[in-house]
């Protein structure tokens, strides 16, 4: 398996053989900022591509395959419009925070890559709290969204807001459980740590029962987390037009676009981390041989690859299932997940100290 | 029926009955009241389904024809009030006897300034409110009848009360409390499925009331048509429920050759019914789609439209067009069948119950529709029939009010279908009911494909029809319910009034009365459910 982590401390050594430390560590910081962007920018182009062929596929269609070969350039011509349309200026809106509300969102997601597993080595910042840092920095993203809805002034954003928050707040605990069910397992908080444990089998053959149960329930409460159908309430397009964005226009609205696209990669990234290995290729106990084999594939193939298998499963959810009410969407979480999960839990504690798994 | 109309009688003197098959009362309107009473709760009567009132100018004075319908005996009564007084024309509510009527007192108020003292809301219903004078009286001249300003918003509507000395008192009353939280829902909205609107006052998800604003496309067919022939009138009917075109070109076509005393062809006739059944599959199978679509599942509309496509393949080769067919005549039908008909129909009954069951697969089995549907928006037989719901959601509730059956028309008492209806009168309820219509009208197909008379498919008319001075109603049933068509002669080539009464005007009518309580999103799954068309409503 190759290092990738090679590749960039010789880019640290070369910048530290004719720059101070302090300024190395900046000009590393920019370099990393902007193949983020860059980054970012290409995944979302490609899951817009990607949604929208899944989505014809389902439905019996062809989807986009006018722009460039297959389609392909379709999503950006897409970005290129919404790049050069007008920011339409509202009245009687409270101008800052309506400003703001898209930067939040999309910060959010942006904090939320730095900790994603990459590939081997290539990860932009491994602590020993890594996944804790994940859960604080995705809550941000609520925040943008009620600020959204509140500062439109409008009905039917701030319907979607307030749903988009009991939501989002609800479902921010399964997550959570799920992630301290893992972590359990892991023994660990470090992003790194967790990849490592799963070199010989991944977490969710180590874990069998508990941890198909946490899958489960993270593939549900994940798709709730990035306000996808069945769960896309807040944005109900039959009941509240677009719910909390229905104000915003240009690039504004591209960001909520955008960051809802990254946000269903970190969940699909986070439910590779945890359950499939994050970059680790498939590695059984015994067979070396196969074990070889998988390991010529790039990590970062096997990262990428299987948070896009994930997410398929996500849009899949939406393209099949009709829309959750309120009601049902809250009790689903507070009477059937969250006590399910209580009790997966304790199932996972008693499986680590008995030794129960693989 | 003889019973009753001596019952009738005894009671209230006053009362002249004429006509033996569909009897017509004329009563002054200080009993009428009364009367309306009467006719609803005696148990010979049991007039309990109000099916239209036709506001109407004799020129010498107002007045209304109700027809009124027997959900228990089957049949039809129309009870005749009038008023001479030309400067304040009023007339007692029954707004309180039969609950659909407060709607269709406010469209006679729109129309032709009848007062009805009583009515709680005595608002108009489809012009906006500052428009100048009443349109349908004859001796309407108003040239500039739209104000150019902007319409006011106004909150207030208005209440007649009679006092004890006989005169009657206007008072206001505030549609919404002064605290509510005012949606709007519509006019441009996803799920209103047409430009109309509901005024919504929510508590927090909770709907608390719902005022349905009308008329953003109002037209005035019934005006319009009073100034056409009668071959000219015909065209209107398309553009009503675009989805249920042959059906109510139908109604018309049937109204029409009754009074004219036409026979048309058995061909005729058989081609007539099938299309009707075909576009009521079609109708059908887009209602599935939406209604998926309106509850968050996409990917349906896409698999029903496959049906209905189908089906406008059929129409367009017969019709010439996908949508407007204009295709039922006086006299017959316009043109003769494509000679692929009965092949592409006997294609389209192959793979129907395939595509059936597999909607049902995919959807009505699914634990989150079922959530969604089971239970919500559950509209009582009583409310159903008193609301005036007829059509699939009237038989979703336990009234087996099918037109087809209660009031044969055309071939169909020779034909072996089966009127569906179910008792739970939820959402899920009026779903299925649709679902399984498309079986029966599939059934019906099937029973006349192989079945064409030859013959011609038109016989002959005068160029110039004018019809005998009289009145007269039929009722057909439409994709969505009963489709009444009302017409009264002068004798000349133009009808004197031709009234329709359209089976969504009274489905957006009961939105309010079962939506009290539930939550946003149940609007859309009650709203979906009834399936209005609103060009109809509005007309």
């Amino acid at each position: 398996m190759q290092d990738l982590s090679t590749i960039t401390d010789a880019i640290h050594s070369f910048l530290l053989s004719f720059l101070p430390g302090w300024l190395t560590t900046t000009v590393e910081c920019v370099l990393i900022g902007v193949g983020l962007l860059l980054v970012y920018a290409l995944l979302a182009l490609f899951y817009i591509y990607y949604e929208r062929k899944v989505c014809a596929a389902f439905q019996c269609r062809i989807g986009p395959n006018r722009v460039g070969p297959w389609g392909l350039l379709q999503s950006f011509a897409d970005m290129f419009k919404i790049l050069i349309k007008e920011l339409i200026h509202l009245n009687h809106i409270d101008k800052f925070l309506f400003a703001l509300a898209p930067y939040l969102v999309i910060i959010a997601s942006m904090l939320a890559f730095a900790v994603l597993p990459w590939g081997n080595g290539l990860q932009i910042i491994d602590f020993n709290i890594g996944i804790f840092f994940l859960i604080a920095v995705s809550s941000i993203g609520v925040l943008g969204i009620l600020l959204a809805g509140w500062s439109s002034n409008n009905k039917f954003t701030l319907i979607g807001a307030l749903r988009s928050g009991a939501q989002m707040v609800s479902y921010e605990l399964s997550v959570g459980l799920c992630i301290v069910t893992m972590v359990c397992l892991a023994g660990t908080m470090s992003v790194g740590g967790i990849v490592e444990q799963q070199s010989d089998l991944w977490f969710i053959f180590k874990g069998h029962v508990p941890a198909l149960i946490a899958f489960v329930i993270y593939l549900i409460a994940g798709t709730a987390e990035c306000n996808r159908g069945p769960f896309d309430l807040p944005e109900a397009e039959s009941e509240l037009t677009a719910g909390y964005h229905t104000e915003y226009s240009g690039i504004h609205f591209g960001f909520f676009y955008l960051a809802e696209y990254l946000n269903l990669f970190i969940v699909a990234g986070v439910a590779s981390l945890l359950f499939l290995g994050g970059w680790m290729p498939l590695h059984i106990p015994g067979w070396d041989a196969f074990n070889n084999i998988m390991n010529y594939i790039p990590s970062v193939v096997w990262f990428v690859g299987k948070a896009i298998a994930i997410s398929f499963i996500i849009i899949w959810f939406k393209w099949t299932f009709p829309r959750l009410r309120i009601d049902q969407m809250l009790s689903l979480e507070w009477k059937y997940l969250l006590p399910i999960h209580l009790f997966n839990l304790v199932l996972m504690v008693c499986v680590i100290i008995f030794g129960w798994h693989f | 029926m003889a019973n009753f109309q001596d019952k009738i009688a005894k009671l209230f003197p006053q009362a002249t009955i004429e006509g033996d098959n569909m009897p017509m009362i004329s009563i002054p309107d200080n009993q009428w009241h009364d009367l309306a009473l009467a006719l609803r709760d005696d148990e010979d009567c049991r007039m309990d389904y109000l099916v239209t009132i036709v506001g109407m100018d004799w020129k010498d004075s107002f007045g209304c024809i109700y027809y009124l319908m027997s959900s228990v005996h089957n049949t039809l009564v129309s009870v005749k009030v009038t008023t001479t007084d030309r400067e304040r024309p009023m007339l007692h509510s029954i707004a309180d006897v039969w609950k659909v009527g407060c709607l269709y007192e406010r469209e006679v108020y729109d129309f032709f300034g009848i007062v009805f003292i009583g009515n709680p809301d005595m608002r108009r219903l489809f012009l906006s409110i500052d428009w100048k004078g009443f349109p349908f009286r004859k001796d309407y001249n108003e040239e500039n009848p739209v104000s150019i300003e902007n319409e006011r918003q106004s909150d207030l509507t208005y209440n007649y009360v009679e006092l004890p000395d006989g005169t009657v008192e206007k008072k206001e009353i505030e549609v919404f409390h002064p605290g509510d939280f005012v949606v709007n829902i519509g006019p441009q909205h996803p799920a209103t499925h047409g430009v109309l609107r509901f005024r919504t006052a929510v508590d927090g998800e909770e709907i608390k009331k719902i005022d349905v604003y009308m008329g953003y496309i109002h037209r005035g067919v019934e005006k319009l048509c009073e100034s056409l022939t009668y071959p000219q009138t015909l065209h209107f009917m398309d553009r009503l429920d675009y989805f249920s075109a042959h059906n109510y070109h139908h109604g018309l076509c049937i109204a029409i050759e009754k009074a004219a005393g036409i026979e048309i062809s058995r061909r005729a006739q058989v081609i007539r019914v099938m299309m009707d059944e075909l576009s009521r599959i079609a109708s059908h199978c887009l209602f599935i789609g939406t209604y998926c679509m309106d509850l968050g599942a996409t990917t349906m509309l896409f698999y029903t439209l496959r049906v209905r496509e189908q089906i406008l393949d059929i129409m367009e080769k017969t019709c010439g067009a996908r949508m407007t067919f204009n295709y039922d005549c006086i006299g017959g039908v316009m043109q003769d069948l494509d000679p692929d008909f009965q092949k592409d129909v006997k294609a389209l009954l192959a793979v129907l119950p395939a595509n059936i069951k597999e909607y049902n697969k995919i959807f009505t089995g699914n634990v989150i529709a079922k959530n969604r549907m089971e239970g919500v928006g559950y509209l009582s037989r009583e409310d159903a029939i008193s609301y005036g719901v007829t059509g699939p959601s009237g038989r979703a509730s336990g009234w087996a009010c099918d037109m087809r059956k209660l009031q044969p028309y055309s071939i169909y008492s020779e034909l072996d279908f089966d009127e569906i209806t179910a008792t739970e009168g939820d959402s899920m309820a009026r779903f299925k009911v649709r679902m399984k219509e498309m079986e029966e009208s599939a059934k019906i197909l099937s029973q006349l494909v192989d079945n064409i008379p030859e013959g011609e498919y038109c016989v002959k008319v005068p160029k110039v029809l004018k019809l005998p001075v009289g009145r007269w109603f039929t009722l057909v049933e439409g994709c969505r319910g009963a489709f009444g068509i009302y017409i009264e002669s002068d004798g000349s080539t133009k009808p004197y009034r031709l009234k329709i009464a359209p089976p969504c005007l009274p489905l957006a009518g009961v939105v309010d009365h079962i939506t009290r309580g539930t939550k946003i999103a149940d609007l859309i799954t009650i709203g979906g459910s009834l399936d209005y068309i609103v060009p109809d409503m509005d007309r």
